[in-house]
């Protein structure tokens, strides 16, 4: 069910601001990949763009291609709203839905897409929340609502929400950083277990955690404020992190600015 | 931390470390003066409403006690004679106040959604213009817009329905502003949230945002409502008074609580004067009724 992403020649705007320049780069199934960078570098724009998020604020736009396993996401005969289906997304603050309750939450995109047969909702929660390493905690109360779970359960509960639906890409937008260790300990567990079925993107700022949870890692810096973002380098993790090509990559993940 | 070594602060006392120092006096001889400015300003603003209240309580509550007041009309009762009730114009404040919501809460709502979570550019600026100019209408000019429509140019009768129709005009523009305010206060976290498990816009505003501001979107339509109900030009131009009971929107004159208390208006005779004051108490009532309403609804459903 995981599949690759091939993107190539991206320039992405906002309006008539060109936020990212000229991004080409391959994501494998079955991996962790790490998007760091300094603040307004355009990696979370960027990850935006894998599911046509982007285009949800207005003025959001792209050229170029992104082809999941070799079927361009923005060709025209594409519906926005199935990519979404096939590549799903995990938020920076977690957003449990404050109406429903935890059982609802999970369910939500089944059910809104017209799933109603009960018994595949609750095999879905069930699979979703051990899914998620949630199911333990919160089995005995699935009809509570969903806000009034810690900080780190609601991210979980969202990771949970996102994988209910069976999406063949997993995108997260810094999950972790509205988050304490402890928290950040469980979803980082997750990914690894997770990556097992799905494709997995992450944008992190915390840059031990891009060495902890991916396999690959692609750094993202701008020329100057005002400028696109561009990908400056992309490769195995552990390369990137002892011994990479570029000297910018070199200066910012050893620190000496970002 | 090193220590602060001077302070330039006007009135500050000298000897006390790192620059902290006690309540100066003349900012708590301010803070005494602005304290019983405010209240006072606060006590001035309740005595119009406690003398109104108690005036309009301590004149009509003896009818109220009746239940006749409830359950029968004015047909046949002089003003001369006593008794005799309300349940015409009660009725025929709620009946119109009812078709009224019926009308303006769909229209309103979608407005709203559509100013929120549609409207771009040109139209969007110009229908939130629209909005703010009936907002500003006086009821009066409803009213005779409506007179124009209804009774000039298609020669229909003056009847309840009219009335409704004027205060559809008035209730509008509130109850789009007040649902377009809820609709904007729900996170658009919960919005990309629900685009990105692949839920269609339209599905997302009405599984996900609605739900999540319908407390809101209900406390605005009751308060709206409340609003509506005490409006009284309408009822002079499109709503002739009737001491009878009439169930019909559309056929002969319906009673409503104002055109009551205008009916009694004016009369030297004891007791229509009570019936005034009855009528104006029951007014107060009803509106105060949907205004508790709208209050308990926005508690209890409230989100989070």
């Amino acid at each position: 069910m995981a599949q690759r992403i091939d993107v190539k020649d991206l320039n992405v705007y906002y309006g008539s601001f060109k936020a990212v320049e000229d991004v080409s780069m391959s994501i494998e199934p079955r991996t962790v990949t790490a998007f760091i960078g300094p603040s307004g570098c355009g990696k979370s724009t960027f990850l935006r763009t894998l599911n046509r998020m982007h285009e949800v604020i207005a003025g959001g736009r792209v050229e170029g291609t992104v082809a999941l396993n070799g079927r361009d996401l923005y060709s025209k005969d594409i519906d926005p709203v199935a990519v979404r289906r096939t590549v799903g997304m995990v938020f920076q603050r977690p957003n449990p839905f404050p109406t429903m309750s935890i059982f609802d939450n999970v369910a939500a995109g089944l059910r809104l897409n017209g799933v109603k047969t009960k018994a595949v909702l609750a095999e879905a929660v069930e699979r979703s929340l051990k899914g998620a390493n949630l199911w333990n905690e919160v089995k005995d109360r699935l009809d509570k609502p969903g806000a009034g779970l810690s900080g780190g359960q609601q991210q979980r509960l969202c990771i949970a929400r996102a994988i209910a639906v069976e999406p063949q890409v997993l995108l997260m937008d810094e999950p972790c950083s509205a988050l304490d260790p402890i928290s950040t300990l469980a979803i980082e567990d997750l990914i690894d277990e997770i990556k097992q079925q799905y494709t997995i993107v992450i944008v992190t700022h915390n840059m031990q955690q891009a060495a902890r949870v991916s396999d690959r890692t692609a750094f993202f810096n701008l020329a100057a404020t005002g400028k696109p973002g561009r990908l400056i380098e992309m490769g195995d993790t552990a390369k990137i992190f002892s011994n990479p090509t570029e000297k910018a990559t070199e200066d910012y993940i050893s620190g000496r600015f970002g | 931390m090193s220590t602060v070594t001077s302070s330039t602060e006007p009135g500050a006392m000298p000897n006390v470390a790192a620059g902290l120092s006690g309540l100066s006096r003349g900012r708590s001889v301010t803070n005494s003066v602005m304290t019983v400015v405010v209240y006072a300003a606060f006590l001035l603003a309740l005595v119009p409403l406690a003398w109104i209240l108690w005036t309009v309580l301590s004149r009509g509550y003896t009818l109220l006690l009746d239940q006749n007041w409830w359950l029968t009309s004015q047909r046949g009762i002089t003003p001369r004679r006593v008794g005799g009730g309300a349940y015409h114009a009660i009725l025929g404040t709620l009946v119109q106040a009812a078709v009224c919501a019926l009308i303006a809460v769909p229209i309103a709502v979608f407005t709203a959604i559509y100013l929120v979570e549609y409207g771009r550019g040109k139209l969007a600026r110009a229908v939130s213009f629209m909005v703010d100019i009936l907002t500003g209408i006086p009821s009066i000019v409803a009213a005779l817009f409506i007179y124009a429509v209804w009774v000039t140019t298609f020669g229909l009768q003056r009847v309840g329905f009219a009335v409704s129709l004027a205060l559809v005009m008035l209730m509008i523009p509130v109850v789009v502003r007040s649902t377009e305010e809820m609709l904007k206060l729900v996170p658009n976290e919960l919005r990309e949230a629900s685009y990105a498990l692949g839920v269609p816009k339209w599905k997302t505003i009405a599984r996900i945002v609605i739900p999540t501001a319908l407390s809101g979107i209900i406390t605005g339509v009751l308060l709206g409502l409340a609003r509506v109900m005490g409006e009284t030009a309408p009822l002079l131009i499109l709503g002739p008074y009737s001491a009878s009971i009439n169930t019909s929107l559309v056929d002969g004159p319906m009673a409503a609580l104002p055109t009551m208390i205008k009916d009694n208006f004016g009369q030297a005779l004891q007791p229509a004067t009570d019936r005034l004051w009855a009528s104006a108490l029951t007014l107060i009532l009803l509106v105060l009724l949907l205004n508790g309403a709208g209050r308990v609804v926005a508690r209890f459903s409230a989100v989070r």
